[in-house]
């Protein structure tokens, strides 16, 4: 695996597997009554947030302090890049101060990959921009292994056959449709390249304002029609929609956006029974989704919350080295 | 001042091997020389001899950001990559739209002596796109200024723009346009395609460049006025281009170094150095820009040399300045990306280096040819060296060369302006 984790797309099949199952035994630890691991005791893991996303720190400072690392949240707000310091020196900053990772979150597309080229340390991606956001695509990947029963370890409720008892498999044959705005989307991004490399067949939905002009470059299939891509679906991923959209005239209305790809109960109904409905919040009910739908027993959006935890945990455990840690 | 120069068995815009005697600041002969008594002599076996080379289009930010460029240091990387003129682009700070600014552009020029140095006048005051900046004047400076340009923003209003075309005929001026739709382009950072959509960077699409074209070509032919199209970057332009050409309009266009080797696919790695206003494009579009200099379609190459100071480009993208250096790579891409390539040959690289543009620019007693009689400013150039390209080497005050790294072919060894050397054995003179 690479030193750094800035790309879904920069993983290989091995690299995706290995970090799901060792999330599926860090998720047997969070079942414990102590949720500790010594693993990374001494190491520091900084929290770098230059955009509010109170969510995605949380889950990382949990995943990094359930192994016992020293956690320093960096918020750039009321900081001194509010003061107009370059990314460049603060990475310089942390670099003095020791981090041996840094989790960073920002507005620009790149960003962590230039991180990566001025510090020695770690650099996780936990959302850039329009890019990607590969732990949120590694957590929905885990969350599908496991209600499709093809995690590793004890086997959950309604296992499918030909799944391996030791290491969980891939998602081979799943169809997975992500509905909404694609083309700003950095959760659409790294899922279309992860749930790919793990064998999954991914159809985009979008009105073709959001879509990029390239799409067709993408290993996916592209449809304008949920109604048409649902019966098809073994799971559907509803992106959030940003106000702004609308504003910026990539569709008419919010209300217009709703019913032709809203999820609501009635389109639920065209699934096929196993399938399920996954967000990586937070979500507008009303909009992309209805609350029915959100609250019901298809929807995995509160395990995609825990999920997240495991899988973090998972990552920095392999980046930094915990496994040698260890031995 | 009165030296001689005697050239010996250079080729000609590539021909073959003469030599060039230069007193007094002309060619006085080429081939048979006459009386060679006290000239210099420079052994030039094996170099090529052009025309002493024209940028229709640089920035060398003075006034105001020094620190990137100034005059001085602007026009020593503009000699060493052979030019003997370069034209100076209008969006300084303050903005070259009035006469005193041009003046001390020119004058600036004047004192560092490296090269001519022909300002850029703004075709709106302060670049604002409203109101019209006293053409007139400018042109009537000393400076005299005969390109006008808004260049790092479009002349988006078509009345604006119809106004200007019509106005500069009094003075047999020339409107170069930044063609760029503004609302197609908002917080536009890389052509919009496969690898824009893949980084997540907003799109900047190549018809947002050519709907532009378009309109000002027919502006241009309703008016029967003069437009230059700069830094032309897509396929689609070219098309438009030659087929404005083709019904006799008068329509130039330029196309820089870096269109012509280099592709989006280089911001993978998310280094603003890449970053470039219009944005590399396709590997298409550079095959489009290559044809179309070669038959002439796009009349020159210019640099669009655009220095910026590292704090501006060490940054994430999307904060990232726009721009490249150019001018010390120029001639050097140019033969990689044309001449090795079988796509013009050295005569044709005169033309489009330095007789056209110095048509464009309307630039008094240059023809950019090498024949008796004309003033002697030439470049001396060895197309069999090669080396890597290192910005730190480079006399432009910044570094944001894209070709950093790359090995590329050729070496500029002499560059006289009007029969002074400005540059000797590859340093300034």
């Amino acid at each position: 695996m690479n030193r750094h984790l800035i790309s879904a797309a920069d993983l290989t099949r091995d690299d995706a597997l290995l970090i799901l199952d060792t999330a599926d035994e860090l998720a047997r630890v969070s079942d414990r009554p102590i949720k500790k691991l010594p693993t990374l005791r001494g190491r520091t893991v900084v929290n770098l947030f230059f955009e509010d996303s109170t969510r995605t720190r949380i889950s990382f400072e949990a995943a990094a302090k359930r192994l016992s690392a020293d956690v320093i949240n960096f918020s750039a707000k009321g900081s001194s890049v509010a003061k107009g310091e370059s990314l460049k020196d603060t990475a310089l900053t942390l670099e003095a101060m020791g981090a041996d990772a840094v989790v960073i979150r920002h507005s620009a597309s790149g960003a962590p990959q230039r991180l990566a080229g001025w510090v020695r340390g770690t650099v996780v991606n936990a959302g850039d921009g329009a890019h990607e956001h590969p732990t949120q695509a590694l957590l929905d990947a885990f969350t599908i292994r496991r209600k499709f029963g093809r995690s590793s370890g004890p086997a959950p409720e309604g296992r499918l056959p030909g799944s391996r008892p030791s290491g969980g498999t891939a998602l081979d044959g799943l169809r997975v449709t992500i509905v909404g705005d694609v083309l700003h989307s950095r959760v659409a991004r790294s899922n279309a390249w992860l749930l790919t490399t793990l064998g999954a067949e991914v159809t985009l939905v979008a009105p073709p304002t959001l879509l990029p002009v390239a799409v067709g470059t993408w290993p996916c299939s592209v449809s304008y029609d949920l109604d048409a891509a649902l019966p098809k679906s073994d799971v559907v991923m509803m992106l959030r929609v940003q106000q702004e959209r609308m504003t910026d005239a990539y569709f008419p209305s919010v209300r217009e956006y709703s019913r032709r790809y809203g999820l609501d109960a009635a389109r639920m109904a065209q699934l096929p029974e196993q399938a399920i409905v996954m967000h990586p919040g937070p979500m507008n009910r009303g909009v992309e989704i209805a609350a029915e739908v959100a609250d019901s027993a298809r929807s995995t959006i509160v395990e995609q919350v825990t999920n997240g935890v495991s899988v973090r945990m998972a990552v920095l455990y392999l980046l930094l080295g915990g496994a040698e840690a260890q031995s | 001042m009165s030296e001689t120069w005697l050239i010996k068995g250079a080729r000609p815009a590539g021909g073959s091997p003469a030599d060039i005697l230069i007193r007094d600041g002309i060619i006085e002969a080429i081939g048979a020389a006459g009386s060679t008594r006290g000239a210099s002599v420079i052994d030039a076996q094996g170099l090529i001899a052009l025309p002493g080379l024209v940028d229709l289009h640089a920035h060398l930010r003075e006034p105001g950001r020094e620190d990137a460029e100034t005059v001085e240091t602007g026009t020593a990387a503009a000699a060493l990559g052979g030019f003997t003129a370069v034209h100076a682009m209008a969006n300084t700070d303050p903005v070259a739209d009035t006469a005193g600014v041009v003046e001390q552009i020119w004058r600036l020029g004047q004192q560092a002596g490296h090269c001519d140095v022909h300002p850029v006048g703004a075709v709106t005051l302060g670049l604002n796109g409203r109101h019209l900046a006293e053409l007139g004047a400018m042109a009537d400076s000393p400076a005299r200024v005969r390109v006008f340009s808004d260049d790092g923003r479009c002349v988006s209003d078509a009345v604006l723009m119809r106004r200007a075309l019509e106005y500069v005929k009094a003075f047999d001026g020339v409107i170069a346009q930044h063609a760029q739709e503004p609302r197609l382009t908002e917080g536009a950072q890389l052509n919009e395609g496969e690898v824009s959509g893949r980084l997540g960077l907003t799109g900047w699409p190549a018809v947002a460049e050519e709907a532009i074209i378009a309109r000002d070509c027919l502006l241009a032919a309703h008016v029967g006025s003069a437009l230059h199209v700069c830094h032309v970057s897509s396929a689609g332009s070219v098309e438009i281009i030659r087929w404005a050409k083709g019904k006799g309009w008068r329509v130039t266009a330029e196309v820089t170094p870096h269109h012509l080797l280099l592709t989006d696919a280089l911001a993978a790695g998310y280094d603003p150095v890449y970053k470039v206003n219009p944005p590399l494009r396709t590997a298409a579009d550079i095959a489009a820009l290559r044809e179309g200099l070669a038959d002439g379609t796009i009349d020159c190459v210019a640099t669009d040399h655009a220095p910026h100071p590292a704090e501006d480009k060490e940054t994430e993208w999307d904060t990232a300045a726009f721009g490249m250096t150019g001018l010390e790579t120029a001639l050097r891409v140019v033969q990689q990306a044309m001449v090795d390539t079988g796509l013009l040959d050295w005569a044709a690289v005169a033309d489009r280096m330095s007789a056209r543009p110095a048509a464009i620019g309307r630039l008094p007693g240059r023809r950019g040819t090498l024949e008796a009689g004309v003033p002697a400013s030439v470049t001396l150039y060895d197309p069999a060296a090669r080396s890597l390209v290192d910005p730190a080497l480079h006399a432009s005050r910044s570094r944001n060369s894209p070709f950093a790294g790359l090995e590329l072919p050729g070496r500029v060894v002499a560059t006289f302006l009007r029969g002074r050397p400005t540059v000797l054995d590859g340093k300034l003179a």
